[in-house]
Order: C-alpha cells, then sequence, then structure tokens
C-alpha cells in the first residue's frame, strides 16, 4: 500500500506539470497576447508598452515563460489579478466560502436523495415506486442545469414570489442565506442526484442477486438487516468511489449554476476573468479544478482499496 | 455437426409468433455429412425469415416503446429544422418593435423575442446549428477514440502505453474551464480566417466548437475501443486471419472492429446529448455562437435577463434542448439493449 502511495503521488505530479503546460500553452499561443494583459491596451504609449512587455518577459520563449511562471506558482505568487488589482490568491480565497457551501450542501441533497431512492428502487424492482424513480432519474439526467435553473427560477421567483434569484453577499442571517440558496443547491444537487440514483440502484441491483444474500434470507434474518447489513453495505463500495470523482464535477457544474443565479463563487470570478482576460485569476481557477481532478482520482482509488478488503493495490 | 431446425415453435413463443413465419437457426438446405439436404419433408425452407445482426437489433429495439418515442421524437427534430425552415413563412432577422416580446399568437405561434423577431423561426434554425454540432462533435469524438483505442488495444507495448498515458492526461484536463477558455481566446481568430479563406465567419466558429467539444470528449470511447480490442484480438478467429496471412490493417477493420462496434454506436448516440448540452452550456454564457447566430443555448442567454417580462423567451428553446437529449439518450437505451448479445433471443 505504502509503496503504491508513492508511486500514484508521483504520477499525480506529473500529470499536474503536463496539465499546467496544457493550460499555460493554450494561452501563451493564443491570438491576441492575452499573457501581456495590460500591455495590449490601446491607450498604453508605445514605449512604455515595451518596457512593461519586458519586464513580464512576453518576448521570451514559451517554455523560458512557463517556467518562470511554474516556480512562481509553487512558491505560493500567484501574480495579482488585471481586474481586482490584489493578488490572486486573496482574491481566489475570497471567493471559495460561498462555493463550497453551496457544492457542498448540493452534494449532500444528492445523497441524501439518490441513496435512499436507488436503494428501495432496486429493491422493489419493477415496482410502480421504481418506475416512477427510473422515470425521474432519467428526465433528471437528460435536463440540463441552465434550463432547471430557468425553470425554478420561472416557477419560485416570477410567479410564486418565494425567492429572490439574484444572489445578493450582503445578505446576513441564517434565513436570508438560506432561501437565496435554496434555488442553486437544489439544482446542482438534483442534477447530481438524478445520475447518482440511476448508479446507487445499478450498484444494490446487483449485489441483491447473490448468493450471500439469499443465504442471509434463507437463514431467516429480517429484510431489514439482509437489506442494511448484508447488500448495502457491499453495494455503497462503488459508489462512495464515484461520490468522490463527482466532486470535482460538482465544481465544473457550479460554474453555470453560479451564472444563472448570479453567485459571487469562483465559478463567477472564472467566467468574469474570461471576460476581462484576467489572466492569473482564470489560471488560477483553471488549475485550482484540474488539482482537484487529480487529487479526487488518487482518493477514490484508495477509497475503494480500504473500503473493499478484495482489491490490493500494487 | 448437428442440425436443428425448429419445425413447430411452442405457440406464442416470442421469436416465431412475429410474423407466423418459420426460424430456422441453422442453414437448413446445407449439405448434411451424408450427403442429403437437410430439408425437412412438407416444410418449405425458402421462405423463412433471414435474420441478420442488425434485423435481430431493429426487432428488439422496436419492443422498448421509450426507444421508439425517442427515435420518432428526433427525426422529427431533424425533419423540422433541416426540412421545415425554408418552409416556415416567417424570417429569423425580421425586427418588429411593435410586438417585442410578444406571446403566443397565430401569425408567432412561439411569440416573438426582444427585437420582435419570430422565436419559432430562431428555433427552427438554431436547432440546425445545435443538432449539427452535437452530431459532428460525437463523430470526432468517436473518430478520434476510435482509432486510439485500437491502435493501442491491437498493437500493444509502447504505442499502448503511450496513448494511454495520453487518455489519462486528457481524462484530469479541467474541461469545463477549457472549453470556455478556449472557446473565448480562439474564437475570433477563427472566424476572421473563415471568413477570408471561405466567406463564412460563423462557419469557422462551428469548426471551432465541434473541435473542441470533440477533443475533450474522446477518453472513454478510446478506452473502451482498446480493452474490447485487447480481448477480442486473442480468440481464435483472429489466429486464424493472421495465419493465412491477412494484413494488420484488414484484421483491425474487417476482423476485430466489427465485433466491438456495439459498444461504440451506443457511446456515438448518447455522445450527441451530451455535446448538445455542451454547445448549449457554452452559448448560454455568452461564450459560444456570435449573439447574431439563434441556437438554442444563445436564445437562453439573451432571455436570461427578462424572465419576469417574457417567460416563453426562455421556456421554448430550453424545452427543445431537454426534449432532443431526452429522445436520444432514450435512443442510447434501447440501442444498448438491442445491441446486448446477452439480452436478445
Amino acid at each position: 500500500m505504502g509503496r503504491y502511495l508513492i508511486r500514484r503521488l508521483l504520477v499525480s505530479v506529473v500529470s499536474l506539470i503536463a496539465i499546467s503546460m496544457v493550460v499555460f500553452g493554450i494561452l501563451a499561443v493564443a491570438p491576441g497576447d492575452p499573457l501581456a494583459g495590460f500591455a495590449t491596451n490601446p491607450n498604453v504609449p508605445p514605449e512604455l508598452r515595451q518596457r512593461i512587455r519586458a519586464s513580464m518577459g512576453i518576448d521570451d520563449p514559451i517554455p523560458v515563460q512557463y517556467a518562470r511562471w511554474a516556480s512562481s506558482y509553487v512558491r505560493g505568487d500567484w501574480m495579482v489579478s488585471y481586474t481586482a488589482k490584489i493578488p490572486v490568491r486573496d482574491y481566489v480565497m475570497g471567493r471559495i466560502p460561498v462555493t463550497l457551501m453551496i457544492t457542498g450542501s448540493a452534494f449532500l441533497v444528492s445523497i441524501l436523495v439518490a441513496v435512499p431512492i436507488g436503494v428501495i428502487s432496486a429493491i422493489k424492482q419493477y415496482s410502480l415506486f421504481d418506475q416512477v424513480a427510473t422515470t425521474f432519474a432519467f428526465l433528471g439526467f437528460s435536463l440540463p442545469t441552465f434550463f432547471s435553473g430557468i425553470l425554478m427560477i420561472l416557477l419560485f421567483s416570477v410567479t410564486l414570489n418565494w425567492f429572490d434569484f439574484v444572489y445578493d453577499s450582503q445578505v446576513t442571517g441564517f434565513w436570508g442565506n438560506f432561501k437565496q440558496s435554496v434555488m442553486p443547491i437544489a439544482v446542482l444537487g438534483l442534477a447530481g442526484a438524478a445520475q447518482l440514483t440511476r448508479f446507487v440502484r445499478a450498484s444494490m441491483l446487483e449485489i441483491i442477486s447473490q448468493d450471500f444474500v439469499r443465504t442471509a434470507r434463507a437463514k431467516g434474518l429480517r429484510e431489514l438487516v439482509v437489506v442494511r447489513g448484508h447488500a448495502m453495505r457491499n453495494a455503497m463500495i462503488p459508489v462512495v468511489t464515484i461520490l468522490a470523482l463527482q466532486i470535482p464535477e460538482l465544481f465544473g457544474g457550479a460554474i453555470i449554476t453560479e451564472q444563472i443565479f448570479r453567485v459571487p463563487g469562483i465559478g463567477r470570478a472564472l467566467i468574469d476573468g474570461i471576460y476581462s482576460k484576467d489572466v492569473p485569476v482564470v489560471m488560477a481557477i483553471t488549475f485550482g479544478i484540474a488539482v482537484l481532478v487529480v487529487v479526487f482520482n488518487v482518493v477514490a482509488d484508495i477509497l475503494y482499496a480500504v473500503l473493499d478488503p478484495r482489491i490490493r493495490l500494487g | 455437426m448437428t442440425q436443428r431446425v425448429d419445425i413447430a415453435p411452442a405457440a406464442g413463443s416470442a421469436g416465431s409468433a412475429l410474423d407466423g413465419r418459420l426460424t430456422a437457426p441453422v442453414d437448413a438446405e446445407a449439405p448434411r455429412a451424408d450427403g442429403s439436404t437437410g430439408t425437412v419433408p412438407g416444410v418449405d425452407f425458402r421462405f423463412r425469415e433471414q435474420r441478420s445482426l442488425w434485423g435481430n437489433a431493429w426487432r428488439q429495439f422496436r419492443r422498448h416503446k421509450l426507444a421508439m418515442f425517442g427515435l420518432v421524437v428526433f427525426i422529427a427534430m431533424l425533419l423540422a429544422t433541416f426540412v421545415g425552415t425554408p418552409l416556415y413563412p416567417q424570417e429569423i432577422d425580421t425586427i418588429d418593435f411593435s410586438v417585442s416580446g410578444g406571446s403566443l399568437t397565430w401569425q408567432h405561434p412561439f411569440g416573438t423575442d426582444s427585437l420582435g423577431r419570430d422565436m419559432l423561426a430562431r428555433i427552427l434554425w438554431g436547432g440546425r446549428i445545435s443538432l449539427a454540432v452535437g452530431i459532428i462533435a460525437a463523430l470526432v469524438a468517436i473518430l478520434v477514440g476510435t482509432t486510439v483505442g485500437a491502435i493501442a488495444g491491437f498493437f500493444g507495448g509502447a504505442a499502448d502505453t503511450l496513448l494511454m498515458r495520453l487518455t489519462d492526461l486528457f481524462i484530469s484536463l479541467p474541461q469545463i474551464p477549457l472549453l470556455l477558455v478556449v472557446s473565448f481566446l480562439y474564437r475570433d481568430a477563427f472566424f476572421g480566417i473563415f471568413q477570408q479563406r471561405f466567406g463564412s465567419g460563423v462557419l469557422g466558429v462551428f469548426v471551432l466548437i465541434v473541435l473542441v467539444i470533440g477533443l475533450l470528449s474522446w477518453m472513454p470511447t478510446a478506452r473502451l475501443v482498446r480493452a474490447s480490442f485487447l480481448s477480442t484480438r486473442e480468440k481464435e478467429f483472429i489466429e486464424a486471419a493472421r495465419s493465412i496471412g491477412t494484413s494488420r490493417l484488414s484484421q483491425m477493420f474487417k476482423h476485430i472492429l466489427p465485433n466491438v462496434v456495439s459498444p461504440i454506436i451506443v457511446a456515438a448516440t448518447l455522445g450527441i446529448g451530451a455535446a448538445i448540452i455542451t454547445e448549449s452550456a457554452l452559448s448560454f454564457l455568452g461564450l459560444g455562437f456570435p449573439s447574431d447566430v439563434p441556437t438554442w443555448g444563445s436564445m437562453l442567454y439573451e432571455a436570461k435577463d427578462r424572465f419576469s417580462i417574457a417567460p416563453h423567451e426562455a421556456v421554448f428553446p430550453g424545452l427543445m434542448i431537454f426534449l432532443t437529449v431526452l429522445a436520444i439518450n432514450y435512443i442510447g437505451d434501447g440501442l444498448r439493449d438491442a445491441l446486448d448479445p446477452r439480452k436478445s433471443q
């Protein structure tokens, strides 16, 4: 296990370096010199522009630029945002709490909805409950978040006037925050739940037809004990792995959700950054999501081995 | 060799009851070892039904009601957008402020947008783009994924290691941010180049979006195809093909590929739906097609500040995306069942 872990971490570091090269390369060769930032501003006089370009090292070869960027990134210097004029680190860190609150709650919602429904659906396969649940899961799976978000706004904000759909970071107090976070959390959480329900049901169906479950029933155990103690314990192993892999996806989905409800989180910072060509911000967030993807891939593998003693890592 | 001929199948059994014809699992007229033909007196086998792989799949697919519903909806969408657009009398860019944000009338069945342009005309026109992006991006992904997976699985060794590392790298790329960044940064350049070369800048944006979506979604197909190639290339019939000197290309494409084609078809179908969602998300964020080109996603983008005044501007394009993706997912579901040999009788 220890040797496996070390090898796995080394591979992760290598792939992160490769990803950062790809992301940096895309920005470096892009037309319109996005890396040059405000040096491209036409109001800057030409000689000053030359000085800025020289001081930023824009005209150096791309590998040299990459090396300089990577070393400062590793040292924790993420440069200064072109638009917010504050260090990118502070800017991004300030945006993280609200995103974490929304994605974290959505994650919980999706588990709380999907696990019971998926399990009951599998136990009572082909029942009315199962048919309704699988149909809804299929509908939810095909419903993009940008449309479900709009439908929620039309229903709860425009028609019923229950919630305001523009997120206001000045709002304090639990009730106010609850009211303005409910819709983004529901959109993101239900989208995740639709996917997860299908997965839980499939995993549970596979386990429930196995011999040891029949044995457990045959020796007269109560159904609840069979389902909870025998079937679920095994069926949840792949589910936990999938959950670990879903976390980075949630952050990706948050980009769209934050845009619909105007939540000032990192997803919104990314979109604003792209529009204003604020390269340091875009780099930091894009790379941050890449780190999440790589880290949670390792976490998923380790969880799998920890939960299932039949799996030997090596 | 034994020959089994179902002369009198059990009444009501699913396979034979379809149209009352006799079915024969093996060629009943092939000569037997003793030289006689396999014909059974009194039964005319010339009219037995030919059952091909695709015939079986179609028979299976037809039983899946929701998949058939999906197929009908999807074909209707294609017909409406590609054939219906020229037939529909309203223009997509006739501005008429007197009906700005107007709701549903006989003249404008889906209402009008903020500039008084006819919504149905824009939805039909935009549907062409959304559907074309979905289909072509899925084709790009399948083409790249199949090629990479086939080479890795067939040749193994260093090629396999290299290509699978590449696949791993692409899987760990932060997909959504990259998609947004690339289409924002390169959009104008593609527009300009295509405007100059082919006289159509929108075509450039189309090519860019199709390429970006396709190149960020081929990886699952590559893994799937590689795994199928790895297991198939060890089978006896491939060994037989190799032993009579079949070239490698012919082994790959004539002998192995037909055996792994079913999962590829399912992946391609589901890929169309995913690509339509991705393109709509891009356009919804204002990072897809330019705003004067209607697509279902960009219509949502334009509608998003006018929810309270004109909800129909958001509901119709959104419904079209949802219905199309739902139809495609049901088709994919049906195909998965129909092409799975373990499920067909």
